[in-house]
């Protein structure tokens, strides 16, 4: 598998980065080179083998149902560039 | 009887698969510990992990998990002991995390069943594909501001079963039934309100046509409608629309389309096509979800009887037919106070007050069942006066307008009001003496040939006793008397 510019290009689109048609050809080396490392993992015969999730045997911690957080409108939306009577204020997005 | 629309090539099939979004009964979200309710102020149900601020790690929510897995048994589906949370990458305003927890490669619950109660009482089974775990996203307003858009978040990370179907469907009548059967089975096991109104029920709806027969059509997929009446809109048009292109000699694009309640059509989101490319892959803040069998055996044990076997339940031991069955089961609440005006009485009897003028008198009132002014024993005891003879069906009707009106006890007005019926013979009798003195001319006419003067016989006994005499003994007594 290798990655071209038109790749390079829709991954920067999909990821919302902006990629310069400069970079794009630099990228698509690196990236390439990326893939040929994990297809070289590939050739190790993992058939039988569970993928690891954790470096530590761990199964998912569970919380009880119980509402304790939130409340706290000021501080949601302090960050925000722009809010108004408690909503983000964003630009207009409408189908 | 196959659902099928007409073309100017012949006849087509219309094949429909719905993706339902059923909001999860749970106190906080999915993995934080912000509300749920629905209506609060805007951003005031939100945590930092749902505003996804950096650093802020999901937690998943035991009880959630709990619905999941009873959803997944009510539906008679696999349940799957080892799922994983996945990330699907789209960036939205109202995705603050720029992707949404999801489950994928491995959703919680696997192949399912639910049996649709259709038209005359007939029943079809409809392959459940799989149900997984997912987080809500937020609210967008468009309409408060000329050149903004407002976003809430209350309901971001809110959880999400997503009940995917087979395309086992083939009219809109079937997607209406699948949707009721769905949330009547969620309703029974607590699991979602099924308030279509307030969102916490949506349908993503997949339609193709075909020649009966043949291939499966390329389908389009209309996002997010929130009534069965506006999913079946959909199918409709969406399937008419289909078919004149395919017949103008055009193809279908597999698409994502929206619909429009206020015209019923359907059409292209262009914006979303991009977005489709999603880029799954395990979230690396959650590790796989690992189910302890016994906790599973132990949810099992708290499922309660659902529509289905209740259903069978009422055609074994009332009696009912299986339509009467459905429609009495289809809310649980109604189903127990069936029974409970069915214990000890004739239960054929009592499904039809309890249809008919009961619910009748319900709905003519906007009230709920647990407001109604006429309990079940009540309505239990009108009915018992009816099998006893005390009353007779026509007088019960009377009565139980009174009882909707005052609360009393039917014994209470029947006595108060002097409906008693007259069972006795010779009252009877004697007023049917009467008449045959009185009308030589109607007499001579039943004698001669004439036996639908009965009828007039009857009304005018009924009438001298002030309608409380028992029909059955002044059907039975004029026929004798008539006769000699």
């Amino acid at each position: 598998m290798s990655v071209d510019k038109k790749t390079v290009a829709k991954i920067a689109k999909l990821a919302r980065i902006r990629v310069d048609e400069a970079q794009q050809e630099a990228l698509s080396g690196e990236l390439n080179q990326i893939l040929g490392w994990v297809e070289q993992l590939s050739e190790l015969d993992t058939s039988g083998v569970e993928p690891m999730t954790s470096v530590v045997e761990m199964t998912q911690p569970l919380r009880e149902d119980v509402v304790n957080d939130g409340g706290y409108v000021d501080r949601v939306t302090k960050n925000a560039p722009e809010s108004a009577h408690g909503f983000y204020a964003v630009p207009k997005v409408v189908e | 009887m196959s659902y099928r629309i007409k073309g100017n090539t012949g006849e087509w099939e219309v094949v429909i698969g719905l993706e339902v979004h059923a909001q999860v009964i749970s106190n906080s979200k999915l993995f934080s510990g912000a509300a749920t309710a629905f209506g609060a102020e805007p951003n005031h149900q939100v945590s930092l992990v749902d505003a996804a601020m950096p650093g802020m790690l999901p937690v998943l929510n035991k009880e959630v998990v709990a619905q999941g897995v009873r959803t997944g048994l009510g539906l008679r589906a696999k349940i799957n002991m080892k799922s994983v949370f996945e990330r699907k990458n789209y960036f939205y305003a109202d995705l603050p995390q720029g992707y949404q927890i999801s489950q994928f490669l491995e959703p919680i619950v696997g192949e399912g069943i639910i049996t649709l109660d259709l038209d005359g009482g007939e029943t079809r089974d409809v392959g459940i594909e799989r149900m997984h775990l997912e987080q809500d996203a937020g609210k967008s307003i468009h309409d408060q501001h000329p050149t903004q858009s407002y976003i809430d978040l209350n309901r971001s990370g809110v959880a999400l079963m997503e009940i995917v179907s087979r395309p086992d469907l083939r009219s809109p009548e079937e997607a209406g039934a699948y949707l009721r059967k769905l949330r009547s089975i969620l309703r029974y096991l607590g699991t979602c309100d099924g308030n279509m109104d307030e969102g916490s029920m949506r349908a993503d709806v997949n339609v193709s046509v075909r020649k009966p027969g043949e291939e499966l059509g390329t389908r389009t997929e209309t996002k997010n409608v929130n009534s069965i009446r506006f999913v079946q809109q959909s199918i409709e048009f969406e399937a008419k629309r289909q078919i004149k292109l395919i017949e103008d000699g055009e193809k279908i694009v597999q698409e994502t389309r929206l619909f429009d309640p206020s015209t019923g059509t359907t059409r292209s989101m262009r914006s979303k096509e991009e977005a489709h490319d999603y880029r799954y892959f395990p979230d690396p803040d959650l590790l796989p979800l690992v189910l302890d069998p016994a906790w599973v055996e132990e949810i099992k044990k708290t499922i309660p009887e659902l529509p289905d076997e209740k259903k069978a339940r009422f055609i074994k031991d009332f009696g009912l037919s299986a339509y009467d069955a459905g429609i009495l089961v289809a809310d649980r609440d109604r189903a127990a106070f069936y029974e409970a005006v069915a214990e000890g009485r004739d239960a054929k009897l009592a499904a039809n007050w309890v249809m008919g003028d009961y619910f009748g008198a319900l709905n003519k009132s906007g009230l709920s069942l647990d407001a109604s002014p006429v309990t079940a024993q009540q309505l239990g005891g009108l009915i018992g006066l009816i099998s006893d003879d005390t009353i007779s069906g026509r007088t019960a009707k009377e009565v139980f307008e009174a009882m909707w009106e005052s609360g009393k006890d039917a014994d209470v007005i029947v006595e108060e009001k002097g409906l008693k019926q007259i069972s006795d013979t010779s009252a009877i009798e004697a007023a049917i003496d009467e008449i045959i003195a009185n009308n030589p001319g109607q007499v001579e006419g039943y004698k001669g040939g004439n036996e639908r003067l009965i009828g007039w016989f009857v009304g005018q006994t009924m009438k001298a006793t002030g309608g409380k005499a028992n029909p059955g003994m002044v059907n039975a007594l004029l026929k004798k008397k008539l006769a000699e």
